[in-house]
């Protein structure tokens, strides 16, 4: 499946969606409403993209991109990658572990290290760092939190207890 | 060996030997055969948070073996063991898990913090959000190794700087309860 055909079977499902291809795969830009809607077809019978191998968030200090790369075990020589951009400063997202289960922990990775919302996700926790209480105990910290969120991994974090600005 | 010279004083056997008529009889003191024992005998516990747990599995297998200087048998259970070596770095979320470690671990304990990581955080991610700077925040170290990682003739250098330290007297749980009550 040529690239150009990809682009024409994504376009008549989602006519909004924008392409780059200037890197090796093809991505498809979507927003961030459109998303789920595409992964459930691009999951289905036609492209069978049933491997996300990846799920993950960049911080653009204007908005954040959601990323998500897709390939197929029936066919390996497809990879896709989808994007939405997101607001920063209330970020939100439907959630695809419905689609791809793996999706549950990296949205929980994502969650805690930007920010990012994952509507229906089933169970939106911290994944790798201290749970809420832990951080909560440090006072300097829970500042920190209510003023501009504790999200290590993007741009604009700060933590004045453990982090020396460079 | 010339390591052992290093290290000031590393007797055999504590003790003088009080010649007697068709033998001798060994003169010593009950501390210092109770610390010379446990020197001889420590059991480290099998915990190793990244790399520096390679060089300590090469300490402990046949062409470094640590087993020759008394460190037999590396223990699942911080129940049975007499020493733990921190290898690797030392996450806040590990810091609690590393201090139920030591807490469990039958007194008399002793500590080695092996490689950059367990000493101040680590030469590659010191700087960040989720770094414990140094183990010694945590549980008190008796011997530091530096290296990344260190080699494992290193290692066992730690390991008989350790048993120097036993031998000659308290260690630092034993100074305060001697000096200062009661520990906290």
């Amino acid at each position: 499946m040529t690239n150009e055909a990809i682009k024409e079977f994504i376009t008549a499902h989602t006519p909004e969606a924008t392409y780059d291809e200037t890197g090796e795969w093809l991505n498809i830009i979507v927003e961030p409403n459109q998303l789920k809607p595409l992964a459930f077809m691009l999951h289905g019978k036609a492209m069978q993209m049933d491997f996300l191998f990846c799920l993950t968030c960049v911080d653009y200090k204007t908005h954040l991109t959601m990323v998500y790369h897709l390939t197929s075990s029936k066919n390996r020589t497809i990879n896709l990658v989808l994007k939405a951009n997101v607001d920063r400063t209330n970020p939100e997202i439907e959630t695809v572990c419905d689609i791809w289960r793996t999706a549950e922990f990296l949205e929980r990775e994502v969650f805690e290290m930007f920010g990012v919302q994952f509507l229906n996700h089933p169970d939106l926790r911290r994944l790798i760092l201290e749970d809420e209480t832990a951080i909560a105990v440090d006072e300097k910290k829970e500042d920190v939190r209510e003023t501009k969120g504790y999200w290590p991994l993007r741009k604009d974090f700060e933590d004045p207890i453990n982090m020396i600005k460079l | 060996m010339e390591l052992n010279e290093n290290i000031a004083g590393n007797p055999p056997f504590p003790g003088i030997i009080h010649e007697t008529p068709g033998g001798g009889i060994v003169v010593s003191t009950f501390d210092s055969v109770i610390n010379w024992a446990r020197s001889n005998s420590l059991w480290p516990l099998s915990f190793a948070t990244s790399c520096c747990g390679i060089e300590m599995m090469s300490t402990a297998s046949a062409k470094y073996d640590f087993s020759r200087f008394g460190f037999e048998v590396a223990r699942a259970s911080p129940r049975q063991a007499d020493v733990i070596i921190i290898a690797g770095t030392i996450v806040n979320k590990m810091a609690p898990v590393l201090k139920r470690l030591y807490d469990q671990m039958a007194d008399p304990k002793y500590v080695i913090a092996m490689g950059a990581c367990a000493i101040s955080g680590g030469p590659f991610f010191y700087n960040t959000y989720s770094v414990v700077k140094g183990a010694d925040h945590i549980i008190p170290v008796d011997v530091y190794i530096p290296g990344c990682p260190p080699r494992p003739e290193a290692l066992l250098h730690s390991l008989i700087s350790l048993q120097e330290k036993i031998k000659m007297g308290m260690t630092r749980d034993q100074i305060r309860v001697e000096f200062k009550g009661q520990p906290q």
